[in-house]
């Protein structure tokens, strides 16, 4: 139905949260005719990509806001005019000049704007609910404390939660039901894999026994339903309250079991080599730089020269695309002096680093991170992680994948083993060698068994073949 | 067990002291051949005799200055003000000796000021006052503030024995209009732990003294809007019971102080900065306040009636709370 008097078209809100939008593009000029419903014109905003339909048919007489620039929602962008208005003589309709003249009128032609744009978009995503808490001046509506705290916990965005509080606030108990009857889809799932992938190739036969990929996990059970109120504590038993780091350890760990398709494979390697050559640059570091070139230094450095060659073992996954790089940003798992936590300060751009400087900056990261001197930027942006539980003996472990990225390199106790070499003849004899075990664990999605069995296969080679040249 | 009014509980309360320990005397003005202003001691002088029932000059600084001294001595006394609000004449021998001795020279003092306290009956500005507060800034002194009979005599035998100074606030609007079941034999309530008056999940009130009941009566005013509320009788000021208040902030997450004092620097403030210290993340809602305007106490009855917070404003609190 044809337009029977000027309408605006104004900036729609395309969600809770959005406050503003920027025109990307006129789908029609100045002097065009329009019909009801069909696109007008794209916007981006921080949620979407859209196009917005046309309030009404009609010509469209004016074009407020350009291309390129960004407003706030309800802004005037445009009029659509009757048919054949424009070429009536504008005596005619004085009472309604093409801007309004006062703030009032522009309310009031805001108002009608943007009633014509709810009723006839049926295409425009997620009509608001009415209840819907309204922006602050900010954009972003108010979360309580408690309601921040349920919702980092639980890895819940408040703004899906239809709220029951003052103005449409999302209250305590809201958000709390919210999560008892299960979200939809947790706010952070990613994307689901390409399903259409060739099957896993079967290990490559040269691969050592060892390096055969570990049965796949089963899928991690949803997350558990959180009871509403914590059960109280019973005779003998002691209550704690989380800190924010343990708060935060937990989620991350339980969302990254939920995102990652956790696998482990493990490989010996033989470090006769990097002891020899440690027991000799132990003095020198240490009298020269104060520096211990801990085995840990030694595996560092070779799996940054070993990423080069797997650039997806250092990439990751972001949204429906694969994101590889030229440097390595190398995470290592440090525990707290407390015991009670773990940090995983960042050795940036280390494949810029020989082992000296890997050395010197696994030290310093690890003392200022017992220290808590680490700055924020100490921790971000990591691209692979290495986590060293073998300080206390063990020789295998099946860590989580620090997120957002594809690997963890779990290195574990070199110890003295039996082991099976060949003499000078070529013959088959039992020499003691300090064997020490590595185990990737890689995230399926990305890495498939095969290319993590050649990654462990080549890192192994450079650490026992490690020699003068590697410093 | 029998029921007994708040009065009767802290009249007896007292006599049973009394008579199981010969250092616990009682001084005031008119407790003795009078019985007392509020007749809490009716009897007593016959029972006891003149030297533990004594009858004291109008001077409270010369009350507490004397049980101070006796306290040193090895003596238990109890003094009576005979309104809480005539104890600023012995705020010096209170404050500056009695809080600050044991600091000072290691000696005990364990005195219990009887402090009959609050409005709600015309008593005007001298008559009215609720000042716990003041003195619950004190260090050295304990403040208690019973609101149930059966409080009312655990509190004041834990107040005698206490090797402290104890302002022991009686809430005269309770008097004889609240009855409850009292043990007849000996009990202590200790001093510093709260009481749950009614437990709820929606809301949490804090409060004491004679508020309890008038929560209670708001509470019972929003159960039919299916809000259900927690009401928290702190039963002592200072040491004042933070557990029990965080617990209940944590299960409810939204909170109204109410007391009947005046609210600047009124102790909800005190309650108020600890909720938002130490249970911020908590919080469904700010903290809520309520108490009396910050005024004297007013002598007209719908004055007064407009300063002293009533059922319907603490619905009204709590209803906007609810709706938060």
């Amino acid at each position: 139905m044809a337009t029977t008097q000027a309408i605006d078209v104004v900036m729609p809100q395309m969600g809770v949260s959005v406050s503003e939008g920027t025109i990307t593009k006129w789908l029609k000029q100045e002097g065009e005719s329009v019909e009801a419903d069909e696109p007008l014109l794209e916007i981006s905003t921080d949620k979407v990509d859209t196009e917005v339909p046309s309030p009404g048919s009609g010509v469209l007489q004016q074009i407020v806001v350009p291309e390129g620039e960004t407003v706030d929602v309800g802004t005037k962008l445009a009029v659509i005019a009757p048919e054949g208005a424009a070429e009536e003589p504008a005596a005619e309709e004085p009472e309604r000049p093409p801007e309004p003249a006062t703030q009032a009128a522009a309310d009031e032609s805001m108002a009608h704007a943007s009633e014509g744009v709810g009723d006839v978009a049926p295409s425009a995503p997620a009509p608001e609910r009415p209840s819907a808490p309204p922006p602050s001046e900010n954009g972003k509506t108010f979360v309580s404390p408690v309601v921040a705290r349920i919702a980092s916990e639980h890895g819940v965005d408040p703004n899906q939660v239809q709220g029951t509080g003052a103005g449409g606030r999302v209250t305590k108990k809201d958000i709390l039901a919210f999560i008892e009857s299960g979200p939809p889809a947790p706010a952070e799932a990613p994307p689901e894999p390409a399903p259409a992938e060739a099957p896993e190739p079967a290990p490559e036969p040269a691969a050592p026994p060892a390096a055969a990929p570990a049965p796949p996990k089963p899928p991690p059970p949803k997350p558990e339903p959180v009871a509403a109120e914590p059960a109280a504590g019973q005779p003998g038993e002691i209550l704690e309250p989380m800190n924010a780091m343990r708060r935060g350890i937990a989620e991350h760990m339980r969302r990254s079991l939920d995102t990652a398709a956790h696998v482990t494979s493990a490989i010996e390697v033989d470090m006769s080599k990097v002891v020899a050559i440690r027991a000799k640059l132990k003095k020198e570091y240490e009298a020269s730089y104060g520096v211990n070139p801990t085995y840990l230094s030694f595996v560092a450095r070779a799996t940054v020269e070993n990423l080069r060659d797997y650039p997806w073992i250092n990439g990751e996954i972001r949204g429906d695309q694969i994101v590889t790089r030229n440097f390595v940003n190398l995470g290592f798992a440090v525990e707290l002096a407390d015991g009670k936590g773990l940090i995983v300060p960042v050795l940036k751009n280390a494949e810029t680093l020989n082992l000296l400087g890997i050395a010197k900056g696994v030290t310093d990261l690890a003392a200022r991170a017992r220290d808590k001197k680490l700055l924020p930027e100490d921790v971000q942006g990591g691209t692979f992680t290495i986590t060293n539980p073998g300080g206390y003996g063990t020789f295998h472990g099946t860590p989580v994948i620090s997120q957002p990225q594809a690997a963890i390199l779990g290195t574990y106790a070199v110890v003295k083993r039996p082991w099976v070499v060949q003499d000078e003849q070529g013959e088959d004899v039992i020499a003691i060698r300090p064997i020490m075990n590595l185990t990737l664990t890689y995230d399926h999605r990305l890495v498939d068994g095969a290319l993590a069995g050649r990654f462990l296969r080549d890192l192994r080679e450079k650490l026992q073949s490690w020699g003068q040249d590697k410093y | 067990m029998a029921e007994k009014t708040y009065l009767q509980a802290i009249s007896d309360g007292l006599r049973e002291e009394m008579r199981r320990d010969k250092r616990v005397f009682v001084i005031g003005e008119d407790v003795g051949v009078y019985g007392g202003a509020f007749k809490v001691t009716l009897g007593f002088q016959e029972e006891f005799g003149p030297w533990r029932v004594i009858d004291a000059p109008l001077a409270e600084s010369a009350i507490i200055g004397g049980c101070t001294g006796a306290a040193i001595m090895g003596m238990r006394p109890v003094a009576e003000m005979q309104f809480a609000d005539f104890i600023s004449c012995g705020w010096d021998q209170l404050v500056t000796v009695a809080a600050k001795q044991r600091w000072r020279a290691g000696t005990p003092i364990p005195i219990t000021v009887r402090l009959p306290s609050g409005g709600g009956f015309s008593g005007g500005p001298f008559h009215s006052q609720n000042p716990e507060s003041s003195f619950a800034h004190i260090p050295g002194l304990k403040c208690v503030c019973p609101a149930t009979p059966e409080d009312a005599k655990g509190l004041l035998a834990s107040a005698i024995q206490d090797p402290n100074p104890v302002l022991y606030f009686e809430h005269k609007h309770l008097y004889r209009r609240i009855k409850g079941e009292v043990p007849d034999e000996r009990i202590t309530v200790p001093i510093g732990k709260a009481r749950i008056h009614q437990e709820g999940e929606d809301l949490s009130v804090i409060t004491w003294g004679a508020m309890v009941y008038t929560a209670a009566e708001a509470a019972q005013e929003l159960a039919g809007d299916d809000v259900s509320v927690e009401i928290v009788d702190l039963r002592s000021v200072m040491p004042w019971d933070k557990a029990a208040v965080l617990e209940s902030v944590r299960k409810t997450s939204k909170v109204l102080v109410l007391h009947e004092d005046t609210r600047t620097g009124g102790f909800g403030a005190e309650i108020a900065a600890t909720i938002a210290e130490e249970a911020f993340e908590d919080l469904d809602a700010p903290v809520k306040r309520l108490a009396a305007p910050d005024t004297p106490v007013p002598f007209s009855p719908p004055l007064e009636k407009a300063f002293i917070p009533q059922v319907a404003d603490v619905a009204a609190g709590l209803r906007e709370l609810a709706e938060y």
